[in-house]
């Protein structure tokens, strides 16, 4: 049973960081606000630990270090098998009365190469496994540690390094994997989406996915100011438009029954605040070449591709 | 340390995968995470009956592969836990990666090798590939001569694995089939000796970030960082402690050997190197394994006719036991040295480098040849082990070295 987790923004304002300043990321970097955010989420005693990746290299510079939770990396691929792994040791060690403490929440955080790609079946594993951890997906949309190249993460058109606006192939050209609902196909009990624009909807849902037995998934739309090409102080602000456009609605699945969140939810009954994709489009660099008159109509597909999984959700949540 | 009367300890008839997961069980292990692979899967089977009939209390991950299985030992290992895998050929390298982050991380984490060729062509059976490719990884590397061996060493490796002054994995080697698959009568310690002689896994402790000691884990008590981004300012002194730690483990090998013999009443050797009639030998064949069987057999029919014949068995291959192998072969006079695995396009296998790079230091210089044997399996026999010692009388006699580095045993 998840309960309902009751807060104030001062009560949030108060709690104690954990994620700490001083780490190297770059100015406007979303996921290192999501990672401040999710640690604001725990409610106990908890290890985190995080693939290979920006957030990894940034915040543990040896010797110095942004957390305050013990925290452990080890590759790329196997955040959820070190997820696994401390589970795992946590209960045995409280079986044989060896933990101080009656429970230690597991976090594991990567980003879209570690989770979309690279780190999938890991995550998978892990998952039908059933440890108990959360597990939190920054999405970036790109490799942006190794200099922007396209993930399975990377939407359809978007410029990388690995996927060039080039005369003939203009961006990347296949759709971004639907991870989140791939997670839901393993019948985990819960799932969610997030953006760090709905601050307090994050923190409810990491909450939610810490209380829940077993694997929580949470995916977080994160911009990339570098790899995005935007404006480093617009990364809320584009964090908010990719919900408000609906190319990344926010929804629940408790128990494989999806349900739409607030924001979302306002949209799917007042269809016409659903706003146009070149809004969010126009915001990123990345998209640039297809505001050219030879790849305009690629806008065109991309806002197909957004109504057609928008309205696939809708009949998911039962709002169709 | 008392002695195990005879009584105490009871012989059972069990293949070398059975005396491992038996050692491990002995061994209270907190978390074991395994994925199957032949010739390594009989000791994941025989585990996960203890965790089902509750013979012990362990979590058991079943991986979805070997690299998530070592992770898992891994990061359990820095949780605190007692951690314990198997793998084999493909398994062991498909966990390459991970385990130079277990040895860089220097989680205590022991595995067990059922010793395979490497594909392609794939092929399930015995040869040292596997575990040869990883001899730079930072494991401390046992290789057993039979599945006594492999039960003792297993208990020997959480010893040494988790001594503080230590803290590195331990792998340890049973040839694939020839020791996996055989069954064999096993001297087996009651469980409460063994749980005695490992005792609680002990954590080192580590300076933090405020110079303040804390334990070497994953404690909400004591936040630290494990596996951080350590680049040109302090990476280099990391590893060279790394290899401080290999060079302390060898006198504390023999140590835990030393005392493990005391409650067992085996040794293998020193617990580094296993010596057999090399006292006065002047030919001697140098091995890891369970060939030293068949090599023994042919030193003593060698004896028999009065050929100064002797046997160097490495038991741990990392750390290299130098000081030993250039005190066992002080007064030989040729050396044959039989690789189990081939260095493709080097001089030689990768145990005649390391004893003929010793032997350069040795002032006596020997003649030192190389065998390239057993493949994928293929049987070292009697009458090949012969064949070497023929060569190397030769070479005693005329002095001359006709091919330095040979493949013995097969067709050509």
């Amino acid at each position: 049973m998840i309960l309902e987790w009751k807060f104030t923004a001062k009560e949030i304002a108060e709690k104690p960081e954990l994620f700490m300043s001083g780490h190297r990321a770059c100015a406007g970097c979303a996921p290192a606000t999501v990672h401040r955010l999710i640690l604001k989420a725990v409610r106990g005693p908890t290890i985190a630990t995080n693939s290979t990746g920006c957030m990894e290299v940034t915040s543990t510079i040896y010797p110095f270090t942004a957390w305050k939770i013990p925290w452990i990396h080890t590759a790329f691929e196997n955040v959820a098998a070190n997820a696994s792994g401390i589970e795992a040791a946590l209960k045995i060690l409280k079986r044989k009365g060896k933990l101080k403490h009656e429970h230690v929440d597991v976090i594991a955080l990567a980003g879209d190469g570690g989770t979309f790609d690279i780190g999938i079946q890991a995550l998978s594993g892990a998952v039908e496994r059933g440890h108990d951890f959360l597990y939190v997906l920054y999405d970036n949309e790109a490799y942006m540690n190794t200099g922007i190249q396209r993930s399975g993460g990377t939407p359809f058109g978007a410029w990388t390094t690995t996927s060039p606006a080039g005369k003939k192939i203009p961006g990347k050209p296949q759709l971004k994997k639907p991870i989140a609902d791939i997670m839901v196909a393993h019948e985990m009990p819960y799932v969610a989406t997030a953006s760090p624009a709905y601050w307090i909807d994050l923190l409810k849902k990491a909450r939610k996915g810490l209380e829940v037995e077993g694997p929580a998934f949470l995916h977080v739309i994160a911009p990339c100011p570098r790899g995005w090409r935007s404006d480093p102080s617009k990364s809320i602000e584009i964090s908010r438009l990719a919900v408000e456009t609906c190319v990344f609605p926010l929804w629940e699945a408790i128990d494989g029954e999806y349900n739409l969140s607030a924001p979302s939810k306002v949209i799917a009954l007042r269809p016409e605040r659903k706003k146009a994709m070149e809004e969010y489009l126009k915001t990123q660099g990345r998209f640039r070449h297809l505001f050219t008159p030879e790849f305009k109509h690629i806008i065109g597909k991309i806002q197909e591709v957004v109504d057609r999984r928008w309205q696939k959700l809708l009949k998911k949540c039962g709002m169709a | 340390m008392v002695l195990t009367t005879q009584k105490e300890s009871k012989a059972i008839a069990l293949n070398g995968d059975e005396a491992v997961a038996l050692a491990a069980k002995q061994c209270d292990v907190d978390v074991v995470a395994a994925y199957p692979i032949t010739p390594q899967t009989i000791i994941v089977e025989r585990f996960s009956e203890y965790v089902h009939n509750g013979e012990v209390d362990t979590e058991f991950i079943c991986t979805e592969s070997e690299h998530s299985a070592l992770t898992c030992c891994l990061a359990a290992a820095a949780v605190g836990a007692r951690t314990f895998t198997a793998t084999a050929s493909a398994g062991l390298a498909l966990m390459h990666e991970i385990l130079y982050v277990t040895s860089g991380c220097r989680a205590p984490v022991v595995m067990a090798v059922a010793n395979r060729a490497l594909s392609a062509p794939i092929n399930i059976h015995c040869d040292h590939s596997d575990s040869m490719v990883e001899r730079d990884s930072g494991w401390i590397q046992i290789y057993v001569e039979n599945s006594q061996e492999a039960y003792d060493s297993i208990i020997q490796a959480f010893r040494i694995a988790e001594h503080q002054e230590i803290s590195l994995p331990t792998m340890v080697g049973l040839d694939g089939f020839f020791l996996s698959h055989t069954l064999e009568n096993v001297s087996v310690l009651p469980d409460e000796t063994v749980r005695k002689f490992v005792g609680q896994r002990q954590i080192p402790l580590v300076k933090n970030h405020e110079g303040k000691l804390v334990p070497y884990k994953l404690d909400p008590e004591n936040p630290i960082t494990i596996g951080p981004l350590d680049l040109h300012d302090y990476y280099f002194e990391h590893k060279r402690q790394q290899e401080e730690a290999m060079r302390k483990a060898s006198e504390i090998i023999r140590k835990i050997h030393d005392e493990y013999a005391n409650i067992s009443g085996r040794r293998y050797g020193n617990g580094r190197v296993d010596s057999y009639r090399l006292e006065d030998a002047e030919l001697a064949t140098i091995c890891l394994g369970s060939t030293a069987g068949t090599v023994k057999t042919v030193v003593d029919q060698l004896r028999a006719k009065g050929v100064k014949a002797g046997l160097l068995r490495i038991r741990t291959f990392r750390p290299l036991p130098v000081q030993d192998i250039l005190e066992a072969l002080q007064n030989v006079k040729a050396v044959a040295v039989m690789d189990r695995s081939c260095s493709f396009g080097g001089y030689g296998g990768p145990v005649f480098h390391e004893i003929r790079h010793v032997l350069y230091d040795s002032g006596t210089h020997p003649h030192v040849v190389n065998y390239i044997y057993g493949l994928g399996g293929r049987d070292m026999s009697q009458l090949l082990v012969q064949e070497i010692y023929r060569d190397l009388a030769r070479i005693l006699e005329t002095g001359k070295i006709d091919k330095s580095i040979q493949f013995i045993g097969l067709r050509e």
